[in-house]
């Protein structure tokens, strides 16, 4: 299996605390990868630094074998990597429709001036854009909802859409900030299905920030853990929960 | 489920059209049968030209998200260029028509090119701070047309900052920006009916771009800015492009205008920050991003102070009431749910659903 992101002594610091600290991580082509670690141990820093939101202070990363490090976040997006957020970033005011066709805006393209003037290549991308962004509503069971405001969608499917519009962006790697975030047991069910579903049908790589270990035990075949910033155990996910280390993490000394 | 989607936003469109059309064959057949006071034929061109600047700061406000307080300068830009295009070219070409298309044009493009360029540094920076900054690009704006004397002669153009005299014009020569009295002479190209065919295009243009990859992207920065970077929109690309398109059409308005008057000058009163706050007010009251909410303000706000002149000294004051009232009506939590509950929609479908049953 050909290697998908490959980390290599990640850091950066804010003022004088290391958010994060010497991260590694490796995943192969087709993983569900899962990021874990208690509260403020930097998780959603490691995923605001992959995606050029945070330029690192050390380190390198690569997005199969091309090196991204430093890069601005439309660029790593272009190179291939898409992600949520853990407090949802939809276009609220745009149609279900519309956000999915935002994700598509770099796959689909015609000129400024075709789009004004209604020119036929207008139209042929528009239909193209439509039915593509309309097959991958149908996967997230949203395509009966598409002409509805995204602001008036409940939250599990404004959950879901956000990962539809992430992956309309057709990523290699996929990053989820904390998917079943405020889900209730069935909608986090549904929702390790897709993610499951993603990675068979769309053959995407994912990387998933979780703290419902039911999930993360339930569908990562590989765990990181990060601690105050550093990684505090790796490996098949097993292994990984039954660490002594980890478990003290979690639910402290004793 | 599709299909309808865009029916809609179709329909909407067709809407809009079809009201700007209707009230243009209306004023027409008022004005061919002398229905039309005088007075009422001189705001005719005016309402056109505030409904075009309304669409533009839409265009600016309400679709990319970015308060512009300067589309009075743009409209001056606009206003000063194709003035001096056409007062320079009124020997050349002296058919009127094409001579006030050439003008629009390279009023639009100077306009958009200024836009362009503010826009560079300015859209860095975001709500407030931008306000301020266009506010001031229109006020100097403002300030350096009123000290730039042009002229023409025999050997070209001559620029000057301090006064006609420094000019050195030779025999013969002319006077065409004369600082603070501005451009006299222009010809009058401007009418009601080339005003309507600036507003169905502009319509075209901004409803055209609103409804197409590059204003749904636009619309995205409005609604979430690291989302749209996080799927690979450049955003800097689309600000700009939005607040040139803008400027541009604040420009073609400009043009109208200057057209429309024996003298331009740029005064406060004109081309002022008044002038963008009116414009705002246009907008907000309308709704922003409501393209055809602009166009009914800023044609019912502009003629309403005339139509209470006969109340004299109190019109001032019921102009204000009325704005005041409009702006509770269109914004006011309490009343808007009030209105979704009556509204005309509303029965329809619950008649629908009744006879269903």
């Amino acid at each position: 299996m050909s290697t998908v992101l490959e980390v290599n002594d990640l850091s950066i610091s804010f003022g004088g605390l290391r958010a994060v600290d010497g991260f590694n991580i490796k995943i192969s082509d087709g993983q569900l990868y899962g990021l874990i670690g208690p509260n403020g141990a930097g998780k959603t820093t490691v995923f605001n630094l992959l995606t050029g939101v945070y330029k690192p202070d050390e380190g390198k990363i690569f997005l199969e074998g091309e090196n991204i490090t430093g890069k601005s976040t439309i660029e790593i997006n272009k190179a291939g990597i898409a992600r949520t957020f853990q407090n949802i970033r939809l276009f609220k005011n745009l149609s279900v429709l519309d956000n999915v066709k935002v994700g598509l805006h770099n796959r689909f393209t015609y000129s400024a001036v075709s789009g004004i003037l209604r020119l036929p290549s207008y139209r042929k991308t528009e239909k193209a854009m439509d039915e593509e962004a309309l097959s991958l509503l149908s996967v997230f069971d949203l395509d009966k909802e598409s002409s509805l405001l995204a602001s008036n969608l409940p939250y599990g499917k404004q959950r879901k859409l956000e990962i539809a519009r992430a992956l309309a962006t057709d990523p290699k790697l996929l990053l989820l900030d904390e998917p079943a975030a405020g889900m209730n047991p069935n909608e986090t069910k549904e929702l390790m299905d897709t993610i499951t579903l993603i990675r068979d049908k769309f053959k995407k790589t994912i990387l998933l920030i979780e703290h419902d270990m039911k999930l993360v035990s339930g569908i990562c075949e590989e765990l990181t853990v990060l601690n105050f910033g550093s990684v505090l155990s790796q490996g098949k996910t097993s292994d990984v929960l039954n660490d002594p280390e980890v478990i003290k993490a979690y639910l402290g000394d004793d | 489920m599709n299909r309808f989607k865009n029916n809609k936003k179709f329909r909407d469109n067709i809407i809009t059209y079809l009201l700007v059309i209707v009230i243009f064959a209306v004023v027409e057949s008022l004005k061919a049968t002398g229905h039309i006071s005088s007075l009422m034929k001189g705001l005719l061109v005016p309402v056109c030209i505030y409904i075009i600047c309304a669409i533009a700061l839409n265009l600016c406000v309400g679709i990319l998200g970015e308060l512009s307080l300067g589309h009075a300068g743009f409209m001056c830009v606009g206003a000063f260029s194709g003035a001096f295009f056409s007062k320079c070219t009124a020997e050349v070409i002296t058919v009127a028509p094409v001579r006030f298309i050439l003008a629009i044009i390279i009023g639009a493009l100077v306009a958009s090119l200024f836009g362009f360029l503010i826009g560079i540094p300015v859209l860095r920076l975001k709500g407030d701070y931008l306000a301020i900054v266009t506010l001031a690009f229109g006020e100097i704006i403002k300030n350096v047309i009123n000290v730039l004397y042009v002229g023409k002669d025999s050997e070209g153009f001559h620029f000057s900052l301090k006064d006609m005299v420094s000019l050195h014009l030779k025999e013969g020569g002319q006077v065409i920006i004369n600082g603070a009295q501005g451009i006299t002479g222009t010809p009058n190209d401007s009418s009601f009916e080339a005003g309507f065919v600036l507003i169905i295009l502009t319509l075209f243009i901004v409803l055209n771009l609103i409804d197409s990859r590059d204003g749904r992207a636009i619309m995205s920065i409005r609604d979430n800015t690291i989302a749209s970077e996080s799927v690979g929109i450049n955003v800097t690309r689309y600000k700009l492009m939005a607040f040139t398109i803008s400027a541009g059409i604040a420009g073609v308005a400009g043009v109208l205008y200057a057209h429309n008057l024996n003298s331009l000058m740029a005064q406060p009163k004109n081309f002022g920050y008044n002038m963008s706050i009116t414009i705002l007010l246009f907008v907000v009251l309308g709704g922003i991003g409501n393209i055809r909410g602009s166009i009914i303000s800023a044609a019912v706000l502009t003629l309403l102070p005339e139509l209470l002149r006969g109340l004299a000294d109190y019109r001032m004051l019921i102009y204000a009431i009325v704005l005041i009232i409009l702006m509770i009506f269109n914004w006011s939590p309490a009343i808007l749910e009030l209105r979704k509950k009556y509204s005309v929609r509303n029965f329809i479908k619950n008649k629908k659903t009744k006879e269903v049953e």
